[in-house]
């Protein structure tokens, strides 16, 4: 802790080192580059000295302002959650790479669909061919759900699901599987992404327009407040904004005030703010530069800690606690000398930790080319067990806080998220500002100045612009053949077939006339999963009611 | 006038930031540049092209489905007569499946790595030699 006559004389003592020492220096030996920069485009400087006010600016762990984390006794009570993103082909394969990274050690499972079951379309649908069971598992149905989870009590596991514009759908599956396993629906422990705002902003796997998607998110975070209160609703995601291109601060600016959007409206609808927010969670992503990165997950707890207080004054003091899971930067991940990815995802991973994080994905090295092997997945869980088991770094809390250039980025990245809620609040809030297409065009412009930067080599990424060899990747990479799609496809075609179709077609009309007032819409959704309907009949009959999202086409 | 270059990427996949980047470099250089937008059918993105009476079509696909996606569009382009347009294609695909889809009539296919620079002088090119 600094007194005030003692920063007093470290400022003076610096610059006469300036005049000196670092004079003499620079006259021998130059800096070289003019001017340094991070990855948010702000000059760094030579040197930081104190300037922390450590009472207000960061407090204890465990306490508001949260900057030192969330626990008082961070990884030394519990370490983060271990928890690799997996799907591929269909139910089936998906439920043996579970048991094989639950076997493996890992603590949680994380569930990646397919890009025509994010899209709410069926297997069977023409825009799906190519499609079913690549990125990710298929589910059409119930019946993909019990098979996904076929051997896995969900009371001994925590499940992730990564769904958006269809994430009532699946949460409805999964609280109708546990029902079928006997498992009361206060003990089921889990996330659904849910965040339809950053799709909008970036990851673009929209349905319905931002007030319907809105109603279906407020709807599932009161459903679950009352229904399943160990559930996490909501994982507020910068992860995406990050990958469309954007900067540490843009990540954080936008992803911090969705948050506060969907907090609003949930309040709006009556609820108390201490009946949900301590179970809303975050999603960050950890990119290349390993300061800046720490410094924007102690910045977002004290944002998300100081805003929700102004408003919202809770009572209970999880409410103010940002919880958040991370993942490694998919797009920095270089497809030239994929081994090298191993040292960017250790690096980024190390990151995480420093920052606080609560669950982490560590990206395989192959993932740039394919799906994940078996082994490259394991090679990525390893990574986060050496830096929890051999590293050392969990041994205190808040390890790096106190560095002089961690809390001055911390600081900075504070106030630079602060003008964009400027920015935000004067377009009228986060739906507008999309439909104008202001995030949109500040991530767009700040990617491509990103791909001139290295295209011209002012920014260097080792095996991609600089340091080339001729040599071959030669990684075996995860191949999903056809097979996947027939055999989902014939699947479906049997649970269609089987199934009672007049229950299906009535509980679909149930849910559009509720669609229509302003029910709450998790029980019907509920009842036609039960019902067996597919997720492009129930995306479809909420497509009636509330028709489709067209984006802004500028370029 | 300008060349016209219709940019898209017909099907399910919404991984845009490569052909934003793409489509804004082409319109920097001087192109009238046209964004289908996302999720068109591979059947709309044609009728597209055709109707707006494009020059170069590029194409991007980032997922597992670009062995159905690029032989469609061509196909498409065949059966309605518009197989003059030149198509170029970008995604991360693997190298092994590139020659294949060349003999599909695709012009070229970036891989990861391309430039944007790289882009802009192969559609330039692209449309010296068309003229000529």
């Amino acid at each position: 802790m600094q007194n005030k006559d003692n920063l007093k004389e470290v400022i003076e003592k610096k610059s006469k080192w300036e005049n000196s020492t670092l004079n003499e220096s620079l006259k021998k030996v130059p800096e070289k580059k003019s001017k340094f920069t991070n990855l948010s485009q702000q000059k760094i400087e030579r040197l930081y000295t104190p300037q922390t006010d450590y009472t207000k600016d960061l407090g204890f762990p465990g306490e508001y302002p949260y900057t030192r984390g969330i626990h008082p006794t961070m990884y030394r009570g519990r370490l983060w959650t271990m928890r690799e993103f997996a799907g591929f082909g269909t139910a089936d394969e998906t439920n043996k790479r579970f048991k094989y990274l639950l076997e493996n050690g890992q603590m949680g499972l994380s569930v990646a669909f397919d890009l025509p079951t994010l899209m709410g379309k069926d297997s069977d649908d023409p825009i799906s061919e190519g499609e079913v069971g690549r990125c990710g598992v298929a589910i059409d149905t119930l019946s993909d759900m019990e098979m996904l989870f076929k051997d896995i009590p969900l009371d001994k596991v925590t499940t992730s699901m990564t769904i958006n514009a269809p994430a009532a759908i699946l949460f409805a599956m999964y609280i109708a599987l546990a029902e079928k396993q006997g498992v009361s629906l206060s003990k089921l422990e889990g996330t659904i992404q849910n965040d339809i705002l950053k799709e909008y902003i970036a990851q673009k796997e929209w349905i319905y327009p931002p007030a319907e998607s809105l109603r279906l998110i407020k709807d599932t975070i009161i459903y679950s407040a009352k229904n399943t209160p160990k559930w996490h609703p909501v994982s507020i995601s910068g992860y995406h904004i990050r990958e469309a291109g954007s900067t540490a601060v843009q990540e954080l600016a936008f992803t911090l005030y969705d948050g506060l959007t969907y907090v609003a409206e949930v309040v709006n609808a009556g609820l108390d703010i201490d009946d949900f927010a301590p179970r809303l969670s975050f999603f960050f992503n950890s990119h290349n530069d390993f300061f800046e990165e720490i410094a924007k997950f102690r910045a977002a707890r004290r944002i998300w800690a100081k805003e929700i207080k102004k408003s919202y004054k809770p009572k209970n003091p999880s409410s103010l606690a940002l919880r958040f899971h991370t993942q490694t930067a998919g797009c920095t991940l270089t497809a030239q000398q994929p081994y090298d990815n191993i040292v960017r995802v250790t690096i980024q991973a190390l990151a995480a930790v420093l920052g606080g994080t609560q669950s982490l994905h560590t990206d395989s090295m192959d993932e740039t080319l394919a799906l994940p092997s078996e082994k490259a997945v394991r090679i990525a869980l390893r990574t986060q067990q050496i830096i929890a088991h051999e590293s050392g770094v969990i041994n205190t809390v808040d390890p790096i806080g106190g560095s002089y250039y961690l809390e001055s980025l911390t600081n900075q990245m504070e106030k630079d998220v602060y003008k964009y809620f400027e920015k935000l609040d004067d377009l009228g809030g986060m739906v507008q500002a999309i439909e104008k297409g202001f995030p949109q065009t500040e991530i767009r412009e700040v990617s491509y100045i990103y791909q001139k930067e290295i295209d011209n080599h002012e920014r260097i990424i080792v095996g991609v612009n600089d340091f080339i060899t001729d040599e071959e990747a030669t990684v075996d990479t995860l191949k999903i053949g056809d097979e996947f799609e027939v055999k989902q496809v014939n699947k479906l075609k049997i649970i269609k077939s089987e199934r009672d179709y007049a229950k299906v077609e009535k509980t679909l009309e149930v849910l559009k006339q509720a669609a229509r007032t302003d029910e709450p819409l998790m029980p019907m959704i509920i009842d036609a999963v039960k019902a067996y309907a597919t997720i492009g009949e129930m995306c479809s009959a909420l497509k009636d009611v509330f028709g489709e999202y067209n984006e802004p086409k500028t370029i | 006038m300008k060349a016209k270059i219709l940019i898209g990427k017909p099907g399910l996949d919404g991984h845009d930031r490569g052909l934003r980047a793409v489509a804004k470099a082409l319109q920097v250089a001087g192109f009238e540049v046209i964004y289908s937008g996302l999720y068109q059918s591979p059947e709309d993105f044609v009728d597209k092209a055709i109707s707006e009476n494009v020059d170069v079509i590029g194409l991007s696909v980032m997922t597992g489905a670009y062995n159905v996606i690029f032989p469609r569009v061509m196909e498409l382009l065949e059966e309605k007569g518009a197989n003059n347009i030149p198509v170029f294609g970008g995604g991360i695909i693997p190298e092994e499946d590139v020659p294949e889809l060349k003999k599909n009539g695709i012009k070229e296919i970036f891989l990861p790595g391309a430039t944007l620079e790289e882009i802009v002088e192969f559609v330039k090119n692209l449309l010296n030699k068309r003229i000529a």
